[in-house]
């Protein structure tokens, strides 16, 4: 890898798109699996589920069994999902209380949960509900789906919009929860974390593990050829 | 065992100043419409509202925002309403932010007549700041107690004149939950019905939790997010 990619439009060129991070995240689905998409890149997860793959998706103000966008003039004021946007039920599809859905999540029924972050850090800790100095908006049921999940990805931009890495060695900003996310997928790369640091698994198409180490403010294990991702 | 009430002016006229509120509904879905307006029309004042979500600016919660009305809220999710943050922020308005699964399972726990709960949302986040927190199978967890309200004030699609509920759709959410964890339940209703007209077996809350109901009118439901597909 000597042409590192290292200009800003270059780099938007090489990393993944917010929609193929979706579709590589996608590949992670099994049929018969329940799943929770957060708000942001991981609802995109939804368009790649494979044809003929059986996934229910839970939504947690209490439906599990998510469906599309109604047809305009078919919306149902009564039917929501946790981004407050009208949607449909499919087939098979349940409606529950606010706490049975949060105990559903909590007794780690739910297979997959598909989140973004502000922050990761190489302990697996997560920060992604409060900026001290700007308007707190509250964490949502982003708390409970961190602290109880099994299954956790993160779906996130490497760096922020000044290039500074969001993969840290400890995160800056306050918690949403500790040492639970084991596995981040982001324009850059695959990484999964343990032991304290973060394994770089596969690489973004045309992106170097050198600039991935570059992009990685946290401890870095990189072991033989990694893999690039194919589209 | 007839609950009753001519309206929501009757249904709320012994809530006074100070007094501890819950509100059913996620977003403005599934919100008490007509007992809002009625507190509104009340001018009762320094209120605490426990509530998934505070509204819209000329919507829900935000409506009693308006009027200065609240003196506090507990929520898990605040964002969307201009005037809230301009309370918050001149100090006007006292906000407790707490994760949604936590706001839930409080409720149910005030219902089910259990002190407190253990959960591990907020476990190593600011959350947990002065709670007690045990270890359970190697895991930590915080103590959480059960939510003491003066009302809780929810909307539900049917009921009978016995005070037994059904929810529709995803406007079911914190309804039932806080149905269950009012010293005075209120519940405004789109079609209410003589007791015996409901299916037993349909029905979501139990009469025994509700004190006084009455059928709703001119219901907006308004749509928060309306999101759509073309054909």
């Amino acid at each position: 890898m000597s042409n590192e990619p290292r200009g800003r439009v270059k780099e938007f060129f090489m990393a993944m798109t917010k929609e193929q991070i979706a579709q590589r995240i996608a590949r992670e689905l099994r049929d018969g699996y329940y799943v929770n998409l957060g708000i942001g890149i991981p609802t995109l997860v939804a368009n790649y589920i494979p044809a003929g793959m059986n996934v229910a998706l839970q939504s947690e103000n209490g439906l599990l069994g998510m469906g599309p966008f109604p047809y305009a003039g078919e919306e149902d004021a009564d039917l929501i999902n946790a981004g407050k946007q009208t949607i449909t039920t499919v087939p098979g599809s349940a409606f529950f209380d606010s706490a049975m859905s949060f105990g559903m999540i909590r007794a780690g029924k739910v297979d997959l949960t598909v989140l973004g972050a502000m922050e990761v850090s190489q302990d697996g800790d997560i920060a992604n509900w409060k900026i001290p100095g700007k308007l707190v908006k509250g964490m949502g049921g982003a708390m409970d789906l961190v602290a109880s999940a099994r299954n956790i990805i993160v779906a996130m931009m490497h760096t922020n919009p000044k290039g500074e890495s969001k993969l840290l060695p400890a995160c800056m900003l306050p918690l949403t929860g500790r040492r639970c996310i084991k596995r981040v997928v982001s324009d850059l790369a695959v990484l999964d974390i343990h032991d304290g640091k973060f394994h770089l698994l596969e690489r973004a198409p045309g992106v170097s593990v050198d600039y991935i180490r570059e992009k990685t403010a946290g401890e870095l294990v990189v072991l033989g050829d990694v893999p690039e991702i194919e589209f | 065992m007839n609950k009753v009430v001519a309206g929501a002016d009757q249904a709320i006229a012994d809530v006074s100043d100070g007094a501890i509120l819950m509100l059913g509904g996620f977003g403005l879905c599934g919100i008490p419409e007509n007992c809002i307006a009625a507190l509104v029309r009340k001018k009762v004042k320094d209120l605490t509202c426990i509530s998934n979500n505070a509204g819209v600016d000329d919507f829900g919660i935000g409506l009693m925002l308006q009027q200065r009305q609240v003196k506090k809220m507990i929520s898990s999710y605040v964002g969307e309403n201009a005037e809230f943050e301009r309370q918050l922020l001149s100090g006007e308005l006292e906000v407790e932010l707490i994760p949604q699964g936590t706001l839930a399972t409080r409720c149910l726990a005030a219902g089910y007549g259990m002190p407190a709960i253990y959960t591990p949302a907020g476990v190593g986040t600011e959350v947990a700041a002065g709670k007690e927190t045990r270890v359970f199978n190697g895991k930590e967890y915080l103590m959480e107690m059960a939510f003491a309200a003066d009302f809780a004030i929810v909307k539900a699609w049917k009921g009978d004149t016995h005070g037994n509920l059904i929810f529709r759709a995803t406007s079911r959410n914190f309804n039932p939950l806080m149905a269950m964890a009012g010293k005075i339940t209120i519940a405004e209703v789109e079609e209410l019905v003589p007791a015996g007209q409901l299916e037993p077996d349909h029905v979501h809350t139990p009469g025994i939790y509700v004190h006084r109901i009455f059928q709703g009118s001119n219901y907006e439901k308004r749509i928060e997010q309306r999101t759509a597909r073309t054909r």
